[in-house]
Order: structure tokens, then sequence, then C-alpha cells
């Protein structure tokens, strides 16, 4: 995913998260990965007329119980961490993707 | 197959490098700057017109909106994003 | 075991996506999956041969393509067109990925669980 505010991915992802938990569907995971991770960050503070697409995330993952993955490596790399990171996410390996590719009957990825 | 469009066609390749992979019938949906692929009256029109009868065409509604686009060729069928979620429901996604 | 592969279409350097897609498919690998990967579009310069990164320091992962072999990912493949259309040949890649035709594409998207396009 791209990260937020620069580009689209982060607004499409969420609308479509949320589309398909009103339609009755089970969100396995939702990965953030690229800059995508920077969709975590709790110290984000946009202006007031504009969408906070931080605190939509973490209602998002709190109402419907979903794991939010941020990747390791690529938080690291941004420097997100633990001290950063807002409630309703957790940081994850790779791994944690591949593991979505095996279980998920469908995959989607918002991508710049 | 669906196969995701996210960038216009008339600043990136991959509405037709979508095309060349993507088998007769199976679906597209163009969202995010993808849906200014189906405007009519464009330089791409007759483009979007041939594609149109050897594919199913979809574009999202909620994006055409948030650009002011109202009106698109004959032949693309606009969805919501409940559609969008119908879609994938029926299909493998890939995303260009 | 799935049937997961990882589809690599953008060149390297000018952004993350084909360095993450490696990564991908290491990953994949580790998970003891049945992977494919396949080389698509400007994807097809991401295993090109004499990269040099001494003037930027930017990681050149080419050699972990080349030890793709090694994580026992044997099915790797590329796409004709692609290659033609930038004047690429198999002797100018760091492997020897098999040549495809662009119409088989979706039908190896398709007989995956999933797939990653990067």
């Amino acid at each position: 995913m791209e990260g937020p505010y620069q580009h689209e991915a982060s607004d499409s992802a969420y609308q479509f998260t949320k589309a398909a938990i009103a339609k009755g569907h089970e969100i396995l995971r939702v990965f953030f990965y690229q800059d995508g991770v920077l969709n975590s960050n709790k110290l984000m503070d946009p202006q007031a007329d504009d969408r906070h697409i931080r605190k939509q995330w973490s209602a998002l993952a709190i109402e419907n119980n979903i794991d939010f993955i941020v990747c390791v490596a690529a938080a690291k790399r941004r420097g997100i961490n633990d001290t950063v990171i807002a409630e309703g996410f957790k940081i994850g390996g790779l791994g944690m993707l591949t593991e979505l590719a095996i279980e998920a009957d469908r995959l989607v990825t918002f991508r710049a | 197959m669906l196969h995701l469009v996210n960038k216009s066609p008339f600043e990136s390749m991959s509405f037709e490098d979508c095309l060349k992979y993507a088998a007769k019938g199976s679906s597209i949906l163009l969202y995010e700057d993808g849906i200014y692929g189906a405007m009519p009256g464009s330089a791409i029109a007759d483009r979007m017109a041939s594609v149109t009868s050897d594919y199913k065409v979809y574009v999202l509604k909620e994006d055409m909106m948030l650009r002011g686009v109202d009106k698109i060729m004959d032949g693309i069928t606009e969805v919501d994003y409940a559609g969008f979620v119908g879609l994938v429901e029926e299909n493998k996604t890939a995303s260009w | 075991m799935a049937k997961l592969m990882v589809v690599f279409r953008t060149a390297p350097y000018g952004g993350i996506y084909s360095f993450e897609g490696l990564e991908n498919v290491l990953i994949m690998g580790a998970y003891d999956q049945d992977v494919s990967v396949l080389f698509i579009d400007d994807g097809v310069l991401a295993i090109k041969k004499g990269m040099d990164n001494s003037s930027t320091g930017i990681k050149d992962f080419s050699p972990t393509f080349r030890a793709l072999e090694a994580y026992d990912i044997e099915k790797i493949y590329i796409d004709r067109a692609s290659m033609e259309v930038r004047g690429v040949s198999l002797e100018d890649l760091v492997i020897e990925p098999e040549v495809i035709e662009a119409d088989a594409v979706e039908k190896m998207m398709e007989e995956q669980k999933n797939f990653f396009i990067f």
C-alpha cells in the first residue's frame, strides 16, 4: 500500500474494507507495508476539515476486532516503532502476509 | 479474473499493460485515477469502445463523484464499493 | 502447500516494488509453499546483469535472484514480448527464466491460491 494522503490507496483500502465488513465478510487481516506503514502513526495530525486516516483505521480495527499488521522491516526503515504506533495496529513480520496468501479466499492489493 | 486499474490511461501504461495479459471476457474495474478512462469523448474513447466489446468493464462510482465525472461511455457499468466487493467475491484480483 | 506467485512488473531502484517482491518470494519459500515467479513489463529489468551500486550505495539485490534455486524456487518465468520491447535477451539476465507468451499470464494467475504483483 502507498502512503496516506500522498496517494488515494489508503482511502480506497479503507472504503473497501468497510464495504466488505458491511456485506458480512470476514477480514482475516489488513497488512500495511511499504509507505502504507505510515497509516499507523499516532502522531498523524491532519487539518480539521479533512478525514483523519489513522483514526478511521483504528476505529475500524477495534470495532470489528480485525488484525491490522504493520510490516516490521518497512516500519523500521521509516522510523515507525511501538512508541508511535496507534491503537488497533500491531507490528509484525512479512510472513504474516504470506500466511494471508495461504489462508485467504481473496487477497486484494491497494497499490500506487 | 478481476483486473484493477487505478491510474489514468493518459498518464500511465497500466491499463494497456493489463490488457496485454487479461483474457478476453474477464473483468476490469477502473478506480481512483483509472476512472478517467471511462469518460466519453476522450482521445482513447475508440480504444475503450473496442475494449468494452471484449471485456466486462466497470467503473467505481465513488471515485467518479469525487472527480466530478458524471458521464461514462456506453458498455461500461457503474459500481459502488459494495459492487466492488461483489466483483471480488466472484474473482481473483490482479492490481496493475 | 498453496500455490503462490509473485509477479515482477516494475523496474528496480526507481521504486521499492521489485525489492519488496523479492523479499516476499524468499518468505514464501521459507514457508515451504509452491512458489512461482514471473517477470513481465519493466519487471524484466530487475534481473539485468551488470548492476553496480558502488556510486550510490543503494542495495543491489540482483545476487539474491541468482540464489532463488538454493531456496527451492524453480518455477521462474518471463514474458517474451516484455523482453523484446526493451531490447533485452536471456543472455542479459542474471538468471534464465522459462520464456512464456503474454496470453499464458492470466491462466498462471488463475491457477494460484493467491498472487501478488510488484
